[in-house]
């Protein structure tokens, strides 16, 4: 892992000055059930391909960020900010 | 042996350099590599090989194959061809019981032959298997390389430094330097690297030369180490112009490792570099013009050349080298007469270095016609220039000969053309496997010399093609490193709080805690300081607690969602201790939040959790975008903790209105702004430690002002040991420690923390779960029947089997007992219950408590 990960603001840097918060996980609403509940917190889809990624630029700008990474050639897509939302979806 | 003075070399005359090798003493010239001057002085065996205890001798002479691998001051595996001389140098072989000309573990080349087959140890050593600690320990001293000095400790310092170029040229060579010189015409940022020495003072009009370097491998994001000796620069390149060249190859045949068998490369550095005539009479062996005319180059120089051999004209069926102790004195080619030398220059041709490439991307496929394997579809941003091209390459190979004499096609790991053919036999047939079994191409010189001619003798004997084969894998480092280089220096960040130099001076023993130092206890004593805080007044420095601001008009919805705690109902001025959650419902950190003001809040952390709960804050409001902003103030303020039954008389006086900390005006759980000996404070009334207590937060750089102040006032230091008797008399619960990955506050004892009512909070629906579910283990209190001590970890025991463990123990003077924490399995958290804890090998008696050891109604605290 030595890819070079565009920060929303600082630009191209090395992959070693971020941290990764995993896939973009979808946090059940409502009273999900303990199936639902499990699958949230301890399942990922592991794709071999693109997928979308919670990183922070921790020894930089401090700023979170969502990526777009091939996980099989470390190719970055896309970065872009989060749009926040309140409600669990 | 040297010769008259040349024009080209590299040696300086007039001064001379003495070492000693392997025993002797040795004098070579300035400019000399350490093995040019013992060959010059008449050495020859350089080594002994890694299985068979071989003589060897100089054979690349470029730092690439492992005949010169010697230990030079200490330091093993130095291959000497290329090592610069040194005065005083101390040279010594390894890998031999003797010495380099008598070597006892020579006997397995004699007797070896049908005992020590490919894999021998694979089969022969496994039975009985409890003898194989004793056959490894034989193995390993009769095999390998140099051994370490365990007692060399750190003899050189290494650095690692980052570096930028617009162009990365790997490779010195005649294509190199004209694409550096290329790549400079259209701006800077050039740099061009080279592993060999002798161009260290090439200069080239807008390039940077590094030399002598390595490149060691190629990652992506145009990463590329580079080894320039004790730094590591790693470079990252906007492009990667490979001009690696071509390496000669083995060529195969019997006797081919014998001392007196070189590389064509080789031999030409011994004569134009160091004026070194390399023998007496020479048989010149290859398959293209550049190593046929080091005949020429001999002659020049006055060795007789009685037979060159062009292996294009015609393919002798018959080619043997004859040796006398190790030695080359014969050549048998088609059964002529014996061509009497000692020296035979020998090359299978020349093979594009592609390694660096493969990594970084490119494919590799064989070229037919010349033979070589070369690389293809370069990956964007990776160039390659010259021979890596597989320009001006070609290879030969030979029919792998019968009879008895040892045909070698890997001279590092000892492996013969029949290893080979018998991990055919045998089944193996994969390349990748193949190379695995009998370790060929797994040397020191990491296939540089064998890769090819191991392919091309593979393919020849399973009459494949060598596309069909395909190539092993080029992995990164290229060439070796020393590990060192790679550890860099040892840099161990420490935090230190702004109080840290009075504990020093106090004579406080200062242990790590995380990524801080801090002082364990301020004498031998921990049971005195934890009297004073009982009796009278100790004052600890804890600002190494995790300090955020979170403020906004959406904070305390921010912080609702965040902890398992309300705060909505939280008046200004007021303290909550609160537990963060997961999703998953398990217990991350804990610490005090202090709402105060309408928008504002003060929220502490664990010490080793600040910058993890900063982020974690920072993420969620990612998620949720609540109009509030986190700020670690952790550095900027420097925290005490004034605690003991004179806290408020000792506050009082040093405030401007001591009526400001009464009991009535300052209530447990109360947040305050005070000028404490004139510094800004944010007095916290806690009580971690169980007796009436202070957190006073203020300015990191009055640190020490308001510390001697507290002291002055006749507060004694203590120290971490003894805040921790403190707390767990109190029953208090240390995240991280009493808990981990799994706990949660039900199972914790903390069942009144979650409010479920809640609409939302991260953790809530894991925790509904929980508080509905039966926990099957408990964190309880315990008290021991005897006054013996539970190492933290020890067993808790039920019916002879471990049933939980104890987390926290210490012996308390206030309580009279051994006192500590423990998970128990839930049938056993009654209080009053009896366990067992094994302390000694002895299962021992104790009972389980619930709440405070101490002061169980928390008055001393409240008061």
């Amino acid at each position: 892992m030595s890819f070079l990960l565009p920060c929303p603001f600082c630009g191209p840097r090395p992959v070693d000055e971020f941290a990764c918060f995993g896939e973009v996980t979808t946090r059940p609403g409502g009273s999900p059930s303990l199936r639902e509940l499990t699958d949230y917190v301890y399942f990922r889809d592991n794709v071999a391909g693109v997928q979308r990624e919670w990183w922070q630029h921790r020894v930089g700008c401090g700023e979170w960020f969502l990526a777009e990474r091939d996980t099989r050639t470390n190719d970055v897509l896309g970065v872009e900010l989060p749009s926040p939302t309140r409600t669990p979806s | 042996m040297r010769l008259d003075p040349q024009p080209y070399e590299r040696i300086d005359r007039s001064r001379s350099v003495s070492f000693t090798f392997a025993g002797w003493k040795v004098t070579g010239f300035e400019g000399d590599t350490l093995a040019s001057a013992a060959f010059a002085a008449g050495k020859r065996v350089f080594s002994r090989s890694f299985k068979y205890h071989r003589p060897r001798g100089l054979y690349c002479c470029s730092g690439h194959c492992p005949n010169c691998l010697m230990t030079v001051d200490g330091v093993p595996n130095v291959r000497v061809c290329t090592e610069p001389i040194r005065e005083g140098a101390r040279v010594e072989a390894q890998n031999v019981r003797w010495s380099l000309d008598l070597d006892l573990m020579s006997v397995t080349d004699k007797i070896g032959g049908p005992f020590t087959p490919v894999g021998f140890y694979y089969r022969t050593f496994i039975r009985p298997r409890r003898l194989w600690p004793l056959y490894e320990r034989f193995l390993r001293g009769a095999a390998g390389l140099g051994k370490l000095d365990e007692h060399a400790g750190h003899s050189r310092r290494y650095d690692t430094e980052h570096r930028r170029a617009r162009v990365l040229v790997i490779g010195g060579g005649q294509s190199g330097r004209a694409a550096a010189l290329a790549a400079a015409t259209l701006g800077p940022g050039v740099v061009l690297v080279d592993e060999d020495a002798r161009r260290r003072d090439l200069r080239l009009e807008g390039v940077e030369v590094l030399a002598p370097a390595r490149a060691l491998g190629v990652w992506e994001g145009g990463l590329v180490p580079v080894d320039a000796g004790t730094v590591l620069y790693r470079f990252r390149a906007e492009r990667i112009v490979v001009a690696a060249g071509a390496t000669e190859q083995t060529l195969l045949f019997p006797g081919n490792d014998l001392v007196g068998v070189m590389l064509p490369d080789g031999v030409r550095r011994l004569l134009r570099d160091f004026s070194i005539k390399p023998g007496t009479r020479a048989v010149v062996l290859g398959a293209d013009d550049e190593s046929l005319e080091v005949a020429t180059d001999l002659r020049e120089a006055g060795v007789a050349v009685p037979r060159v051999v062009d292996l294009r004209e015609a393919r002798p069926r018959e080619l043997v080298a004859e040796g006398k102790k190790g030695r080359v004195r014969r050549l048998h080619v088609d059964g002529e007469h014996p061509i009497d030398c000692d020296l035979v220059v020998a090359s299978g041709g020349r093979q594009p270095a592609y390694s660096l490439l493969a990594q970084a991307g490119a494919r590799v496929e064989f070229d037919e016609r010349r033979g070589v394997f070369v690389p293809t579809e370069l990956p964007d941003g990776v160039d390659a220039v010259g021979s890596v091209t597989g320009e001006g390459c070609s290879s030969i190979v030979l029919p792998a000969p019968a009879g008895k004499a040892k045909c070698f096609v890997c001279v590092c790991e000892d492996v013969t053309t029949k290893d080979v053919k018998r991990a055919i036999g045998e089944g193996f047939d994969s390349i990748e496997l193949a190379k695995r079994y009998t370790t060929v191409t797994m040397g020191p010189c990491q296939g540089k010399l064998c890769h090819l001619p191991s392919i091309r003798l593979y393919a020849q004997e399973n009459r494949m093609y060598e596309q069909a084969i395909g190539t092993t894998t080029a992995r990164p480092p290229w060439a070796p490193v020393e590990l060192g280089l790679l550890a860099g220096r040892e840099l161990t960040p420490v935090r230190r709080t702004s109080i840290h130099f009075r504990h020093e001076e106090a004579g406080a023993t200062i242990q790590w805690a995380g990524p801080w130092k801090r002082p364990y206890a301020y004498g031998d004593e921990p049971e005195d300081e934890v009297r004073a805080v009982h009796e009278s007044l100790g004052v600890i420095d804890v600002s190494t607690l995790g300090k955020l601001l979170v403020e906004g008009p959406e904070a305390v919805e921010l912080l609702e969602r965040l902890y398992p705690n309300r705060f909505g109902d939280m008046k200004a001025g007021r303290i909550r201790y609160g537990v963060l959650t997961s999703d998953g419902g398990r217990i991350m950190d804990d610490g005090t939040i202090a709402r105060l003001g309408e928008d504002l809040f003060y929220v502490t952390t664990t010490s080793t959790g600040a910058d993890a709960v900063t982020a974690w804050f920072e993420w969620w409001n990612a998620v949720w975008g609540f109009e509030a902003e986190i700020v670690n103030v952790t550095g900027a303020l420097a925290a005490v903790n004034l605690a003991g039954p004179r806290a408020r008389e000792a506050l009082g006086r040093l405030v401007e209105d001591p009526d400001d900390v009464s009991a009535e005006a300052f209530r447990y759980l109360d947040a305050k702004e005070l000028q404490v000996a004139g510094v800004p404070t944010l007095a916290l009334r806690i009580g971690f430690v169980g007796e009436l207590g202070y957190e006073l937060h203020y300015p990191s750089p009055a640190g020490e002002h308001l510390w001697d102040a507290l002291v002055a006032e006749g507060a004694r230091p203590f120290g971490l040991e003894p805040q921790r008797v403190l707390r767990l008399e109190k029953g208090h619960v240390i995240v991280g420690q009493d808990t981990d990955s799994e706990s949660n506050l039900y199972s914790s004892g903390m069942s009144w923390l979650p409010k479920l009512d809640k609409e939302d909070f991260v953790g809530k629906f894991a925790l509904e779960h929980f508080a509905r579910r039966e926990e099957k283990e408990r964190l309880v209190g315990f008290v021991m029947e005897d006054d013996v001590l539970p190492a933290e970890g020890a067993q808790v025991v039920v019916e002879g089997y471990p049933a939980g463990r104890v987390t926290s123990a210490r012996r308390s003077e206030a309580v009279g007992r051994v006192i500590g924490l423990a998970w128990v399995p839930a049938d056993r958290a009654q209080a009053g219950t009896r366990i067992e804890i094994r302390v000694d090998r002895l299962y021992r008696g104790a009972r389980v408590t619930h709440g405070a050891f101490f002061d169980a109604a928390g008055e001393r605290m409240r008061s």
